[in-house]
């Protein structure tokens, strides 16, 4: 037996024992993903064994170092265990930014001290982390950001605001962008910081989204203290931070556009809820939509399938998280559209913050083209950096 | 099975792009239009001295027995310079029905002269103007001598050059059923047997074929009577995703021509290439060509590995490629302006042999179709 049959073997044998059944359910709504973090309220014990019990092998972050707290395996193990998660419709033990934004970031730019300090708690779940990037007046523009971190000699000192922070209530700490040089052309003179949510100063508040959710605030920072200590790769070079980090963003984002494990296809969906006649779905319009959705579909999930075997053997075209991020989502919101569709009225009811309705899902899924960079600022990255079209 | 090429089928695909690209250049296909002729023997040749006649072909009876992932890189190139023969229909088609049906006589006989490209066989299936196999009703009635064949049949794809037919016939049921249909072996010179040619959009020739009780012997059927619809369903399969590998090479092809002119043609005083109009819609086509080449390597893969959901990818494959290599072709000349309607430029070859090679073993709506029938709606 080759070393991937045994480590499947060995992997799913560990599943079978240490996945509680309730975790091996799709995901449904908000309340069944697990975010970690000081504020955490496990929303069963069930969710809090299956967090503990993947985070202490380090499977929460499967490919990371093991000397971090990372489970240390290569991309084809790593493959492996979401084969067979999947298979038996583990959720993930936990959603972070900590480890789809921040954590690649750190391993590249971060000192051997920051690492230690921050990579481990991310493993485990204990540090939730928001983003702070976004401001009012610096959108798609975002390297325009105004937010200042002034030189205290020991410190920085933080001012200013940002919108649209993910999660920021109920993150502990967060990395923000914010400039330290007013003179230098506006690339060149950010830089990347992490702190503490609690530190005097820092301020949160949410905001409604039209799904009815308030998963997003507008941040305050008055007079807020970082230490120096914080600063992550080299004063005003921020901004390559910010875009590497975004890449894996755009990663993350764009795996929206693959169907959920363990859930039915659109289209048979369709069939149970519309019903067929001669093995095709009885509204035909609808029925030629699904396919044409499923077809593109399929061609995406192979296409992040590929996008992961070229890079692991080295013929990578390195530029692809656009193309996901861009396809991803605009396919995620074709699904919910179609879902509307299939729903007909009876998609329409309006639920509650815990309990959304396919109508909020559908109104949700709007941001995904916008948040992490619009569709449209993806198609002018793959205009100009992938096929080099003139500026 | 990892969606990357090994090495063996990096170096076949290099190969190929330079044969390829040396003896079949755009300007060729240019020069038999202009001359009338639908082919090139010479280049015939030079593919079976390739050995692409045999790719698929079992080593046993003359073939490389290389697979159909190759063959896909093939087809690509082949796609890229709009290079017109017959492999597709003889060395791949009719070969699998060969292969798949024939008993260890008729493969012994028929395998080794299509894996050298001495015979060329075509496939005649289609009786209508839309793709739709099990609505043959072509006859074949049995009788103490064998069979006789009568009916029609339209679009056989290099029907005028084959030396040999491989007929699809109803043998039992009705039409529009998949059970009740054979295959037959059938010689282009046999009696009562017309062919007529004329030409496609293309310059690709094909081929109206009248059966007027045309004598079959029972030797001459592939496999059992009635029987051909599942060997004749993955040769199907094959021709449609062999055919999306070639819209992947004309689309592609397309594109870069395009987007070589998008960045050299000024007006306004700046390229036309940047306007933010055109690059996002370069952009968009450049995804949809991506997402193409994921499915048509699965769908390869899936043939090779004889995949219990081939069919399914088969038809992904092709539905997304027809509608990728639609707008590919639309947007290369519309994005050349005026010169790009111009029988002068090449552009407009792409378009045409794309619309061509849409419609052969399906379209998008047939594809898209059966799609989702094996996908349960
Ligand atoms: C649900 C959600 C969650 C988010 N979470 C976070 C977070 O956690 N942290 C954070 O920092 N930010 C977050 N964001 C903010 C997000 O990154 C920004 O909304 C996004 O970058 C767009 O900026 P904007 O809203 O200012 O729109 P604008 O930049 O004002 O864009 C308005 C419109 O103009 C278009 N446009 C802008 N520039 C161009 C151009 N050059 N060419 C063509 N079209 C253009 C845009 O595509 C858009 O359609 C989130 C947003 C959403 C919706």
């Amino acid at each position: 037996m080759s070393d991937a049959d045994t480590f499947r073997q060995e992997t799913r044998a560990w599943l079978e024992e240490n996945c509680p059944a309730s975790m091996r359910r799709a995901v449904k709504s908000d309340k069944d993903q697990c975010w970690g973090g000081r504020n955490w309220v496990f929303e069963s014990e069930d969710q809090k064994i299956w967090l503990e019990r993947m985070a202490e092998r380090g499977w929460t972050a499967p490919q990371w170092p093991v000397e971090y707290g990372g489970g240390g395996l290569s991309r084809q193990e790593a493959k492996i265990l979401q084969e067979e998660m999947a298979s038996i419709v583990a959720r993930r033990p936990l959603e972070s930014f900590g480890i789809d934004m921040l954590g690649p970031a750190l391993f590249k730019f971060a000192s051997e001290e920051q690492k230690q300090r921050f990579i481990p708690p991310i493993v485990r779940g204990e540090i939730r982390w928001c983003q702070g990037y976004s401001e009012p007046n610096a959108g798609s523009d975002l390297a325009s950001l105004q937010t200042r971190a002034d030189d205290q000699g020991d410190h920085y000192l933080v001012n200013g605001s940002k919108i649209w922070t993910s999660y920021a209530d109920k993150s502990d700490w967060i990395f923000c962008l914010v400039r330290t040089d007013f003179d230098a052309p506006k690339h060149q003179g950010i830089s990347f910081l992490l702190f503490d949510m609690a530190s005097p100063g820092v301020s949160t508040n949410p905001i409604k989204l039209i799904s009815g959710n308030s998963p997003f605030c507008e941040t305050v920072f008055e007079n807020v203290r970082v230490p120096k200590e914080n600063l992550v790769g080299e004063l005003n070079k921020g901004w390559d931070i910010a875009k590497y980090l975004l890449t894996h963003e755009r990663q993350m984002i764009g795996g929206f556009g693959l169907s959920r494990a363990g859930s039915k296809s659109t289209g048979r969906t369709a069939a149970q809820v519309i019903g067929t006649s001669d093995g095709r779905l009885a509204d035909g319009g609808l029925r030629a939509d699904i396919a044409a959705f499923e077809i593109d579909e399929m061609a995406f999930a192979l296409t992040v399938e590929r996008v992961v075997d070229e890079a692991k053997a080295g013929q990578g075209t390195g530029a692809a998280s656009s193309v996901l991020k861009l396809y991803g989502t605009e396919l995620n919101k074709l699904r919910n559209e179609l879902l509307m569709s299939i729903g007909g009225s009876g998609a329409l009811p309006w639920g509650s913050e815990e309990n959304a309705t396919l109508a909020q899902h559908w109104l949700r899924s709007k941001g995904n083209s916008i948040e992490g960079g619009s569709s449209e600022i993806q198609l002018n990255i793959i205009a100009k950096r992938i096929l080099g079209l003139p500026a | 099975m990892a969606l990357v090429l090994n090495e063996e089928q990096q170096m076949l695909r290099d190969s190929a792009k330079s044969f390829i690209q040396e003896s079949s250049p755009v300007s060729l296909l240019r020069e038999l239009r202009d001359r009338g002729e639908e082919w090139s023997p010479e280049l015939w040749g030079g593919m079976a001295d390739m050995g692409w006649t045999g790719i698929a072909i079992p080593e046993e009876h003359g073939g490389l027995e290389f697979g159909y992932v190759g063959a896909g890189l093939v087809f690509e190139e082949c796609g890229r310079t709009l290079a017109s023969s017959p492999l597709l229909s003889s060395s791949f088609v009719c070969s699998a029905l060969i292969a798949e049906l024939g008993d260890d006589e008729q493969k012994a006989a028929l395998l080794p002269a299509i894996a050298s490209g001495e015979t060329i066989w075509a496939l005649a299936l289609s009786e209508t103007d839309r793709f739709d196999p099990a609505a043959t009703a072509l006859t074949a009635a049995a009788d103490d001598e064998g069979y006789l064949l009568s009916g029609n049949k339209l679009h056989v794809a290099d029907g005028a050059i084959a030396n040999k037919l491989i007929v699809v016939a109803r043998t039992d049921a009705e039409p529009g059923t998949e059970s009740g249909l054979s295959v037959f072996i059938v010689d282009r010179d046999a009696k009562g047997l017309s062919i007529a040619a004329s030409p496609n959009l293309d310059t690709r020739l094909v081929a109206k074929l009248q059966f007027d009780s045309v004598r079959v012997a029972a030797a001459d059927r592939l496999g059992d009577a009635g029987a051909a619809w599942r060997a004749l369903e993955r040769a199907l399969d094959i021709g449609a995703v062999l055919s999306a590998a070639e819209l992947l090479g004309i689309s592609q092809e397309a594109f870069e021509r395009t987007l070589g002119y998008l960045r050299e043609r000024k007006q306004f005083g700046v390229p036309v290439g940047s306007f933010q109009a055109l690059q996002h819609r370069a952009a968009q086509l450049f995804c949809e060509l991506e997402l193409c080449r994921s499915a048509v390597l699965k769908a390869l893969q899936a043939i090779d590995a004889n995949a219990p959901e081939r069919s399914r990818l088969a038809s992904m494959a092709k539905a997304k490629m027809a509608r990728t290599a639609k707008l590919a072709v639309n947007e290369a000349v519309q994005m050349h302006g005026g010169i790009g309607m111009t029988d002068e430029f090449d552009i407009g070859f792409f378009m045409k042999r794309a619309a061509a090679a849409s419609q052969e073993y399906g379209d998008y709506y047939y594809h898209a179709d059966r799609f989702g029938r094996l996908g349960g709606y």
